[in-house]
């Protein structure tokens, strides 16, 4: 019998192997389109997103503005385009705040266990709160700014990391190189930062994503109830709430910023299943 | 016998201590606020003495423990505190919400179910077919579509474009329960489809692993009619995850319902809810987030309540 030596993936193969997939490519490059178009606004925006133009207001899809124009005449597409900076901007921001937090958290709770009543019993409470609410009363509480709306998704968003944070470093733990570790007396922080963490990435990843998917849709529906984005900032959520005032006479103003953020989430939400496919097998054939 | 109420009372106290951590939260959330609350709520046209009042009408001017110390008992009671703008009691004002928010909740939950159980598991039976795949991304793409911009389509569509129902509003104090049925429909149909996909795709997953177990081939290898062994043994078997998911799916409708209610005007929590954050009504928002968490919390319970009545083995 010949012994068959595997050597470990590298980063490429992962790619490869997620990538595979023909409809986790196409969300990958979907998701890559929506980001350059955001990064790059100022180069490919036909048109100042402020820029007003009385003459030219309400106008419906045409080849001058393939999106329309608003009551002040803006062009729709430039408004959208900018709208996705700031969209992928706070949900970026609430992905890290999350990302910090929910993993302290759930390493603490993981790992520690007199600490994972207390920090158990509180994430059960937090999750028990349904996230809109939860963020538009903490937006409440801090003050209306698209800083205080990172701040307030970012603690909504916060439980969920945690708990899964938490499950795998339950059985982590447990695992033989741990104790191998604590028995040769390596402290604590290094035992967390070096062996727990790096375990870790590939659920935080996959949570990762769907909680940037989970954000972008949150973000929307605080700025379209008014308690999240100043109305003069172009968000795909103020650009709805416009839309609606405008509903009969200019339906083309709601069309749009929501087909972007349908887009946006569903790429994600896609690329989010296709990564856990990968890093979990198990659930691939099932969900 | 005994072993079932020893596990009862095992959930009811571990309920019990999310409930007082749901309290703790509710009451840190208004003391979040950077300075002083009661100068926050007032604005800045406010005197001193106005906000020295208000901090006294709050409970803000004793000492923090003795302040959460009231908070709970209170609570407890079912004291909510008073509205600070609309000058009734939290809970009443709740109360007169609720009955609008309850009724779209059910509605879509009706709807949601409706659309989910058969498809997956159609799909959960077909799996791998045309009809499994077009389920499968179908779902996905409803689970990605915020429920208040497809409940502007709805409007745009049926009741601006079409005519067919109203636009907004809940038919006025003397309707008729037809009448409010009639101005659920929309946003029940814009929450439901939304939220039957995370239904869709966990009764199509649970379906996929009951019928992948041997008895299933047992049934089929005894000559059952493929009818009675999808719908009696397969069906009865996925119930227990489709139980969770429909009432974990009743927070995800309440935090649909929110926004929903404001598209469509309706005079429900979540429209009680936005309007209290606009006026800085705290005590309000502090209420419905206690009430819409609890209730949460007591569904979760009664699920697990459901889980001993249907699966025995969760009585061991």
């Amino acid at each position: 019998m010949t012994a068959v030596i595997q050597t470990p993936p590298t980063r490429l193969d992962v790619l490869r192997r997620l990538f595979r997939n023909r409809t986790v490519l196409i969300a990958a490059l979907v998701l890559s389109v929506i980001a350059l178009l955001a990064i790059f606004a100022p180069l490919v925006a036909p048109y100042d997103p402020d820029a007003l133009s009385i003459v030219n207001r309400f106008q419906s899809p045409s080849l001058a503005h393939p999106f329309g124009t608003d009551e002040f005449g803006r062009d729709v597409l430039s408004r959208a385009i900018y709208a996705g900076r700031v969209s992928l901007l706070v949900s970026a921001a609430v992905v890290v705040f999350a990302g910090i937090a929910g993993v302290v958290m759930g390493i603490l709770a993981g790992y520690f266990r007199r600490l994972d009543a207390v920090i158990s019993r509180f994430l059960d409470a937090m999750m028990a709160f349904p996230d809109i609410l939860l963020a538009i009363s903490l937006v409440a509480a801090l003050g209306g700014s698209l800083t205080n709306v990172i701040l307030a998704l970012g603690i909504t968003y916060t439980p969920r990391l945690a708990r899964v944070v938490r499950g795998t470093t339950l059985v982590l733990r447990e695992l033989p190189y741990i104790e191998a570790a604590k028995s040769m007396g390596v402290p604590t922080w290094r035992i967390l930062g070096g062996h727990v963490l790096v375990n870790l990435a590939s659920p935080i990843l996959v949570q990762a994503t769907f909680i940037f998917a989970s954000a972008m849709l949150a973000e929307a529906s605080l700025s379209f109830l008014g308690v999240g984005a100043s109305p003069d900032v172009p968000t795909w959520g103020t650009m709805l709430s416009t839309g609606r005032e405008y509903i009969s006479s200019a339906p083309w103003l709601m069309y749009f910023p929501g087909l972007a953020i349908v887009f946006a989430v569903l790429s994600l939400q896609i690329l989010g299943d296709g990564l856990r496919d990968l890093v979990d097998p198990r659930l691939a054939k099932d969900l | 016998m005994g072993s079932v109420t020893s596990v009862i009372l095992r959930r009811l106290g571990g309920m019990l201590v999310v409930m007082l951590a749901i309290v703790t939260v509710t009451f840190v959330i208004v003391r979040l606020t950077p300075g002083d609350p009661a100068a926050m709520i007032l604005g800045d046209q406010a005197t001193v003495q106005d906000i020295a009042d208000l901090r006294e009408r709050m409970g803000l001017d004793r000492p923090i423990l003795e302040q959460y110390a009231t908070y709970v008992l209170d609570a407890a009671q079912g004291d909510l505190g008073q509205s600070l703008f609309l000058g009734v009691p939290v809970l009443d004002a709740i109360a007169g919400s609720a009955e609008t928010t309850i009724f779209l909740t059910l509605f879509a939950i009706l709807i949601a179910v409706a659309i989910a159980l058969p498809v997956g598991i159609i799909s959960a039976y077909k799996r791998g077919s045309v009809i499994d795949q077009i389920a499968v991304a179908v779902s996905m793409l409803a689970s990605s579509v915020p429920s208040f911009w497809l409940g502007l389509i709805l409007i745009q569509t049926f009741a601006v474009s079409l005519g067919w129902f109203p636009t907004s509003g809940y038919g006025g104090p003397g309707a008729g329960f037809a009448t409010r049925m009639g101005h659920l429909l929309l946003p029940a149909v814009a929450l439901g489809v939304v939220n039957s996909a995370l239904i869709l795709r966990f009764t199509r997953a649970a379906m996929l692993d009951v019928l992948s177990e041997d008895y299933i081939r047992t049934a089929r290898a005894k000559g059952m009619v493929e009818k009675r062994v999808v719908m009696r043994h397969a069906l009865k078997n996925a119930l227990i995850p489709i139980i969770t998911v429909v009432g974990l799916s009743v927070a995800l409708l309440i935090s649909g319902a929110v926004v929903t209610e404001t598209v469509f005007g309706l005079p429900g929590i979540g429209n009680l809810t936005v309007n209290a954050v606009m006026r800085r009504d705290y005590p309000v928002i502090q209420g419905t987030l206690l009430v819409v968490a609890g209730v949460y919390v007591l569904i979760n319970f009664l699920v697990d309540m459901l889980y001993i009545l249907v699966d025995p083995r969760v009585r061991l």
